[in-house]
């Protein structure tokens, strides 16, 4: 048996002494999650804003992939990196199996269709507004996509930290690539999942309320860019 | 009264050079989707003063105004522009204003800026034409503001001086005063008279007799994609010819 109030006395005390085994999860969790979004907007701003403005065979068969690829299970993602990076997989030789670099890959994977997606749907509407009066001013081409995605730089914003929260939150995909491996490739989701089958709730509890933290900072993040664009009449 | 006043520019409407007016509209036919929208329209559009286009909701002025301006392509018929100019230099000769303005999310300033770098003004020109089209559209004091926060007939009236700055020989307006207060048209229209004045040519498409006959030299009347006649605004406002043209002057309601 566990007293809830001794064991949140004692993950608040882990949060605030900094506990090193504490922080290194945080931390380790934080750099694969914050690499992984931005490998995948990288690729999937330029692609969700393609598809977006663009008129091309395929392009509603492309908008319904992406839309079902946003509802990917992170556990059949995890797998299919599993598969492909294992010693007997396609990309074996790489070694990557059970390090972060296999964490990142995955994660890649689950946040760049939301962020294609959400780009394309943004574009989308903000061509819809701003395209016969682009025309007319003669702008085209790149330099009309540029205007577009500088007129909807906010809510792009807000497509990134959905993403991070996509990421940071995942345990599926990164458990069955990264092993759980303790300094190697423990992170919050997934000590949060061993330290509780163990008992360890204090430091299961601590990384929870430190999730729980960081969800609340990006909610509050996307608010404030929302808000920060309205005085400022941009968003 | 208007209190016109010439308009003041660092570049003087193109008289010196060839004009591509007038334009002569023939057989043009818009279709959408199998529905015929314009139905082989045959117009010659003077060099001069303003042009109204008129007509029920829905019988095709936008769509109209829309071929004419180049934004959209006709299903079939020409658009014959006086003079020997490409499709660029056409299309930068011409302006347009929408009933609904779409302005950027920036200052006022930065949006008529935006206007004037992608029509090819250097950073001097650019510099010099804000300056003036600020001036004579009233907007200095709100030029560093949120464009896009601002009253209707301001947004309208930063939509219009945009449209003017580019300095066309043409401009092209879809029902720029609907839904603003008389204050706001009257600032809208005294910058229309000024650009009349320096011999910039305006079609507009109106719903507004008041406004028809304050601005416009001609009327187009536009009954179901086709036009029905094409006449001086006071013969158009005493004797219209059609029964829609009829019905449309008299107020009288009409299916």
């Amino acid at each position: 048996m566990f007293d809830v109030s001794s064991v949140t006395t004692a993950a608040m005390h882990l949060i605030a002494s900094l506990d090193g085994v504490l922080l290194e999860i945080v931390l380790l969790s934080l750099r694969i999650s914050i690499s992984a979004v931005i490998i995948g907007s990288v690729i999937g701003l330029p692609i969700g804003a393609a598809i977006g403005v663009g008129r091309f065979f395929g392009r509603e068969f492309s908008i319904m992939l992406v839309n079902a690829l946003m509802g990917l299970p992170p556990v059949v993602v995890g797998l299919i990196v599993y598969l492909q990076l294992s010693r007997t997989g396609p990309l074996g030789s790489l070694q990557m199996l059970y390090t972060p670099a296999a964490m990142i890959i995955a994660q890649i994977i689950l946040v760049t269709p939301i962020v294609i997606a959400l780009t394309r749907q943004f574009v989308e509407d903000a061509n819809a507004d701003y395209d016969e009066q682009l025309r007319s001013l003669g702008v085209r081409g790149w330099a009309k996509l540029a205007t577009l995605i500088n007129e909807i730089r906010f809510s792009l914003i807000t497509v990134i930290l959905a993403a991070f929260g996509r990421a940071i939150a995942e345990v599926g995909a990164v458990i069955i690539v990264g092993g759980n491996i303790n300094h190697v490739t423990r992170v919050m989701t997934t000590s949060i999942t061993l330290e509780t089958s163990k008992g360890n709730l204090d430091l299961a509890l601590a990384l929870g309320i430190i999730l729980m933290l960081l969800a609340l900072a990006m909610n509050a993040m996307a608010t404030l860019v929302g808000h920060f664009g309205k005085v400022r009449s941009y968003a | 009264m208007l209190d016109i006043k010439p308009l003041k520019s660092s570049k003087k409407p193109d008289k010196h050079l060839a004009s591509m007016l007038p334009l002569d509209v023939q057989d043009l036919v818009y279709e959408d989707r199998g529905n015929r929208i314009i139905r082989g329209v045959n117009l010659q559009i003077a060099s001069t003063g303003c042009t109204a286009i008129m007509g029920y909701n829905g019988a095709g002025k936008s769509v109209l105004v829309r071929l004419l301006h180049g934004l959209l392509t006709p299903s079939s018929g020409t658009l014959k522009w006086s003079g020997e100019f490409t499709k660029d230099e056409i299309a930068r000769r011409q302006s347009m204003v929408f009933q609904t303005p779409v302005l950027l999310r920036r200052s006022v300033e930065a949006n008529i800026e935006y206007a004037l770098q992608a029509r090819g003004f250097n950073r001097e020109q650019c510099s010099l034409r804000l300056e003036e089209v600020l001036r004579e559209g009233d907007l200095s004091k709100l030029r560093k503001r949120s464009a896009r926060v601002l009253s209707a007939g301001e947004r309208q009236r930063i939509a219009v001086c945009r449209a003017l700055a580019v300095e066309p020989e043409i401009v092209f307006l879809d029902e720029p005063t609907a839904s603003l207060d008389p204050a706001a048209i009257l600032a809208i229209e005294k910058l229309l008279q000024r650009a009349m004045h320096a011999g910039r040519k305006l079609i507009i498409v109106s719903q507004s007799i008041g406004q028809v006959k304050r601005l416009a030299r001609d009327v187009i009347f536009v009954h179901k994609g086709n036009i029905t006649e094409h006449t001086p605004v006071d013969e158009f406002l005493s004797t219209p010819r059609s029964e829609p043209a009829r019905a449309f002057v008299h107020g009288i309601l009409f299916e």
